[in-house]
């Protein structure tokens, strides 16, 4: 028995919206099957896990706080991989972000008007972007591959975080700790209840980003231009776009939405800095970003979902005693499910049995 | 490289090619009521084909008539759905291509399956028995690949050798197992005339040792030649037997195309100023596998159709970048298109001053494979004023309209309204991606390789487009390796060749064998005739 | 000084060149597993467990290969058989090892570990400064020499390897060749794995013999860089891994030679010298071009 893959003549609609679809399931089967090896009961794993956070109103607001760092950097990721740039290192695009924005707030903790916000925002998305450019730039000069060095350069933003609040930015009042002051009053994002669910501005801002980014992509010249340049990088210079901009572009605006996300999530969780920020937003993105079958509706939607297994580690580990780190398993076989179902949109897959053509008998 | 492991077991590839001949009058070969289905689509509907040894046979059709399908099943790397194979009187199953060529089976790819980062002899071991050492293989190279008048070194590079040589590494390649069969698959494409000439020579020679040939072409009059008997498929099924010395190039076309095709229709050309000149135009080649340009000179003039000839590989896909612009010249005053310097300016600045351009590759360089044919009139239309793009927004019914025009005009067979280019077959889409830029009336049009791979209805539609385009004033450049094109549509020849473009002579005296000597390598001599 | 130093540096490197070596030949055949750091965590918490469950260094050592291994066989059957992006699929290997071997791991921490004994022969090991160093490493140090020569004698001198090499260079071809593309690229990325998970299992059976989660650190990153640094020759792997070997211990030989840097600038040095590294080496590829694999993350459909 064997597995043969038929190609389609056309792209299967159906299939690209199933296939996620058929993710979802596969990793709901998976985690049941994970927790009955735990020794636990699989439905009630499988409850808690995915649904008991929708099941409240606090669920539903740490939901929009842990969706919308992710929906915001994997909207930029979905950009630079349809286009075919290969950033991998938005943890570090967020950290460095994070620390732009907070320069201000660190360093002239006594300025505080208004003004400060959207100077803070935009700092971050500066600094994110700046960073982000540097394995952009090393890819159009030099070829540099940029998977490696995006990388790379996450490991040298978190250990220059860490020297910053171990270092100059440690905060004279904070006993030791490695953390910077707290943030004045200006550059603190606030919630706002809305029907019983506190919400800050970077919900909304998501959201507005989700719009923009579809928009982009389906109705514009520059989103054709990302499409062509990664369907087909030959076509696209023969459509006179410039593959090179193109990937500075992408990972600009990839590493700006990340350093943004960063620094919101600085501003209304922590408010203040300290040696970690994030719990892995960056790299989850990428997740988000495959699952969200890199459009930006799908992501809206993918964003949701992987919220829901952060927040069901969490459940399950608190109720059951199985550890959080289920979570991350399951995140890492999703997005192999996602990548499989995927081969569903170009081919049909037929099972084949017995004797067949070479390709086994050879091996 | 020597030392592969179990050096010991003799084979008989170093005693040189040695032939067991079939009994005398027994068919080497027998293909029987071969059926082959990829899907929905019969590729081989119940074909029989018969091979008696020391025979030159052709096996002809359009593509898509089925017969790569078919030498595939014979060469091992298909297995047919139904129908058998009878090899020597026996019946065989070909499991692989390996079992093919323990049988005594070759074949001569037309896309080279060599690799271009291996030397000669490596590639020629891998497609060798086990156990063979590199420096017995190396010698039994050079030994057989002179004596057949094909000389080699076993120790280059494949990726340093030119495209003819190139395809005497897969003869040889063929040879050294001393095969009854060679398949060979348009082998002459890829040649001059002067080295299919020395071609036909070792085959008639091999064909004189017992070893059979199926030879696949669409160069007709080279099949009239060379081949004792044909063999003629349409639609996935064989329709017709014959001795092409009895029929004409007409008769052997009809048999293929199973209609009568139209003639393309050349009026008197009427030349006007020129549209399009390249002025010394220089372009080292940045890849490391490419061609330089060397001091290109040419001017198309409104009303004319220049065909460029030439051998695959010698700098025809730079000399198209170079004219398109996605390639920018040395010099603004490089390339000119209506007086205008363009030499700095990008593609879509060239289309803005009215020039249009297909390229070789359909899939992947004319058009988006991924993508509907509205996006891909979108591809090279974004920018001329034909309003697809307004401020930044595209303008979906414009591209939905356009589509339509150039599907009734090109007659584009296409299941669905607007379909993913790659779901078009050759034919169609390179209506498509032709018509697309014909639609646009353009003063100056380069193509490169206008029919490669097409049916013969679509050919004459293409060419015919051509004709009328030019005959309308507009400036034609047709970058093609097919002469029978090129004499059909060209009012003047120039020929290319490692970069060196001859000059320009009218087609009514030019001949092939000039031609061939200037794809030799005629052309660097630079200011002769 | 000197000798604690060449001691460091080689058990820095040895890692990275077990894991660089597997890349290398899966990458000869065509296909780029970014998953290494994935691998090599695996590797790295079955060595452990094998090495305290069993009470022997050399059995954990094998666990960490065939975790490797079991790892490399997901990425593949996605890769090749599904045909799914590579790239993409790499990163989801690495997640997904990630977090597997924390979840695995979770009971170990904090639990002594069982250290692969040294070499010592009486008389070679005691000579001042080489005996140490020649005679005196665990036996993967070793191994690990043994494995770049019998893989750099596989690729260059043996049909099989010529074989994967083709196969790297044009899939297309060595399938009308009648070659099994999927067979062979299957089985070097499981080499590739068994590598990554014996270079995982060295750290955490031989470097520090400890299980910490995320212990490997970017090391399969660097040793995803190293094959390119190395253009795909298994020799100049080896040369490489011990120029970074060098570079990581720089940063914990610092303070002794003096250097006032603050620790985490130090301990980004890898992580600038690979970035260095790479950018230095894509200056010229026209040298590298015959080395390396022309098909490399390009997926094989083979058309029946």
């Amino acid at each position: 028995m064997r597995l043969e893959l038929v190609k389609r003549p056309e792209m299967s609609r159906k299939m690209m919206l199933l296939s996620p679809v058929i993710a979802v399931g596969l990793t709901v089967i998976t985690a049941g099957i994970v927790f009955a090896l735990q020794g636990k009961d699989p439905l009630q794993g499988i409850y808690l896990f995915f649904l008991d956070p929708l099941s409240s109103l606090w669920g539903l607001e740490q939901l929009a706080i842990k969706a919308t760092p992710l929906v915001l950097i994997a909207l930029g990721l979905s950009f630079c991989y349809l286009s075919n740039n290969w950033n991998i290192g938005a943890e570090g695009q967020l950290t460095m972000g994070a620390i732009a924005g907070s320069i201000l707030p660190v360093l002239a903790p006594e300025f505080d008007h208004w003004v400060v916000f959207p100077m803070v925002l935009l700092m971050a998305a500066a600094g994110g972007a700046a960073y982000a450019t540097i394995p952009a730039a090393l890819k159009v000069r030099f070829g540099t591959s940029e998977i490696l060095t995006s990388l790379m350069l996450v490991y040298c933003a978190t250990l220059f975080l860490d020297w910053l609040v171990r270092g100059p930015w440690r905060s004279p009042t904070g006993y030791n700790f490695p953390i910077t002051v707290d943030f004045n009053s200006a550059a603190v994002l606030n919630s706002y209840d809305i029907g019983g669910v506190y919400l800050n501005f970077s919900t909304l801002a998501a959201v507005i980003a989700v719009l923009a980014f579809t928009v982009l992509l389906r109705m514009t010249l520059k989103g054709f231009e990302i499409r062509v340049i990664g369907q087909s990088p030959r076509a696209g210079a023969f459509a006179g776009f410039s593959a090179r901009r193109m990937t500075l572009f992408t990972f600009a605006l990839s590493g700006a939405l990340a350093g943004l996300a960063g620094m919101m999530v600085v501003m209304a969780e922590i408010q203040k800095l300290q040696p970690s920020i994030s719990p892995g937003y960056g790299f989850t993105a990428i997740i988000v970003a495959f699952l969200g079958r890199l459009n930006p509706l799908g992501i809206l939607v993918a964003g949701i979902v992987i919220a829901i297994s952060y927040l069901g580690g969490e459940a399950i580990q608190t109720t059951m005693q199985i550890s959080s780190k289920v979570a991350t398993v399951l995140q890492g076989m999703l997005l192999f499910y996602v990548l499989a179902c995927d081969t569903l949109i170009l081919y049909r897959i037929r099972l084949v049995g017995g004797r067949s053509s070479r390709e086994t008998a050879r091996a | 490289m020597t030392g592969m492991p179990g050096g010991d077991v003799t084979t008989t590839m170093s005693e040189g090619p040695k032939r067991r001949p079939a009994a005398t009058g027994e068919m080497l070969l027998e293909a029987r009521h071969v059926v082959k289905r990829f899907g929905d689509n019969v590729a081989n509907d119940d074909v029989s084909l018969r091979l008696a040894p020391g025979e030159i046979h052709a096996l002809l059709g359009e593509n898509g008539a089925g017969k790569s399908t078919l030498v595939k099943i014979l060469y091992g790397a298909l297995q047919p759905n139904a129908g058998e194979i009878v090899w020597k009187g026996a019946p065989v199953v070909i499991e692989s291509p390996a079992a093919a060529r323990k049988l005594g089976i070759g074949m001569v790819f037309q896309h080279f399956s060599l690799f271009d980062a291996l030397t000669v002899a490596e590639n020629i071991a891998l497609a060798s028995p086990k156990g063979v050492s590199m420096a017995e293989l190396s010698a039994s190279i050079e030994r057989v690949s002179a004596e057949y008048g094909l000389p080699l070194k076993a120790d280059d590079r494949v990726a340093d050798l030119p495209v003819g040589i190139r395809q005497r590494v897969e003869i040889v390649r063929c040879l050294l197992q001393s095969p009854d069969l060679i398949i060979m698959d348009e082998p002459t494409s890829v040649l001059t005339p002067q080295e299919a000439d020395q071609l036909f020579i070792t085959l008639r020679r091999l064909a004189s040792e017992g070893c059979a040939i199926l030879y696949i072409s669409h160069r007709l009059e080279e099949v009239r030649e060379l081949c004792d008997r044909a063999t003629v498929m349409r639609r996935g099924r064989i329709v017709a037997e014959t001795d092409p010395a009895t029929e004409t190039v007409a008769s052997l076309a009809r048999l293929m195309v199973g209609t009568e095709i139209a003639e393309v229709h050349r009026s008197l050309s009427d030349r006007g100023p020129p549209r399009l000149a390249l002025v010394g135009l220089t372009l080292p080649s940045n890849d490391a596998f490419g061609v330089s340009l060397h001091d290109v000179d040419l001017e198309v003039c409104a009303g004319e159709i220049i065909a460029i000839a030439g051998v695959a590989g010698n700098g025809q896909g730079e000399l198209f970048d170079a004219i398109s612009g996605e390639k920018p010249a040395a010099t603004d005053g490089a390339v000119i298109i209506d007086g205008h310097p363009v030499g700095y300016t990008g593609v879509n600045g060239r289309r803005r001053l009215g020039a249009a351009f297909v390229p070789e590759e359909r899939l992947g360089h004319g058009a988006v494979p991924g993508m509907p044919l509205s996006d891909n009139v979108v591809l090279t239309r974004h920018s001329t004023k034909d309003g697809l793009v307004a401020r930044g927004l595209m303008r979906f019914a414009r591209a939905s309209e356009i589509v339509g025009l150039i599907t009734d005009r090109f007659d584009v067979r296409k299941g669905v309204a607007d379909p993913e280019a790659r779901a078009l077959s050759g034919g169609n889409l390179q209506k498509f991606v032709v018509g697309r830029e014909v639609d646009r009336v353009p003063g100056v049009l380069v193509v490169s390789q206008p029919t490669w791979g097409v049916d013969a209805g679509a050919a004459a539609v293409i060419r015919q487009s051509l004709i009328d385009l030019a005959r309308a004033g507009s400036a034609v450049l047709v970058i093609s390796q097919d002469l029978d094109e090129i004499f059909e549509i060209a009012d003047r020849i120039a020929v290319i060749s490692r970069g060196y473009l001859s000059a320009a002579e009218p087609a009514a005296a030019m001949t092939r064998e000039r031609i061939g000597l200037l794809m030799a390598g005629g052309a660097e001599k630079r200011g002769e005739g | 000084m000197l000798e604690a130093i060449i001691l460091t540096v080689i058990t820095a490197a040895t890692p990275l060149l077990l894991a660089a070596t597997g890349e290398l030949v899966a990458e000869r055949s065509g296909v780029l597993n970014l998953g290494v750091e994935g691998m090599m965590v695996m590797g790295a918490v079955g060595g452990f467990a094998g090495a305290i469950t069993t009470g022997s260094p050399l059995f954990g050592m094998a666990v960490g290969m065939l975790a490797g291994a079991a790892t490399s066989l997901v990425f593949a059957f996605v890769t090749l058989t599904l045909v799914a992006n590579q790239v993409a699929s790499g990163l989801a290997l690495t997640m997904f090892g990630l977090g597997l071997s924390g979840l695995i791991g979770e009971s170990y921490v904090g639990q002594p570990g069982i250290k692969l004994p040294s070499l010592s022969i009486p008389g070679l090991t005691d000579l001042p400064f080489v005996g140490p160093i020649l005679f005196g490493q665990d036996a993967m140090v070793y191994f690990s020499f043994v494995l770049v020569a019998a893989v750099s004698w596989f690729l260059f001198r043996s049909r099989a390897g010529l074989v994967l090499r083709a196969i790297g260079d044009n899939h297309g071809s060595a399938h009308a060749l009648g070659y099994s593309v999927i067979g062979v690229r299957y089985l070097a990325v499981i080499f590739g794995g068994a590598c990554a998970g014996l270079g995982g299992a060295y750290l955490s059976v031989a470097y520090t013999p400890l299980w910490v989660e995320n212990m490997t650190a970017g090391r399969g990153w660097v040793a995803l860089a190293l094959v390119v640094f190395a253009s795909w020759l298994p020799w100049r792997a080896a040369l490489g891994a011990y120029l970074f070997g060098a570079v990581t211990v720089l940063q914990f030989h610092a303070q002794a030679l003096g250097i006032g840097l603050p620790s985490q600038y130090l301990a980004m040095l890898p992580y600038l010298a690979t970035v260095v590294v790479l950018v230095a080496i894509s200056g010229n590829r026209r040298k590298t071009r015959f080395n390396t694999p022309a098909c490399l993350g390009v997926p094989f459909v083979p058309d029946r």
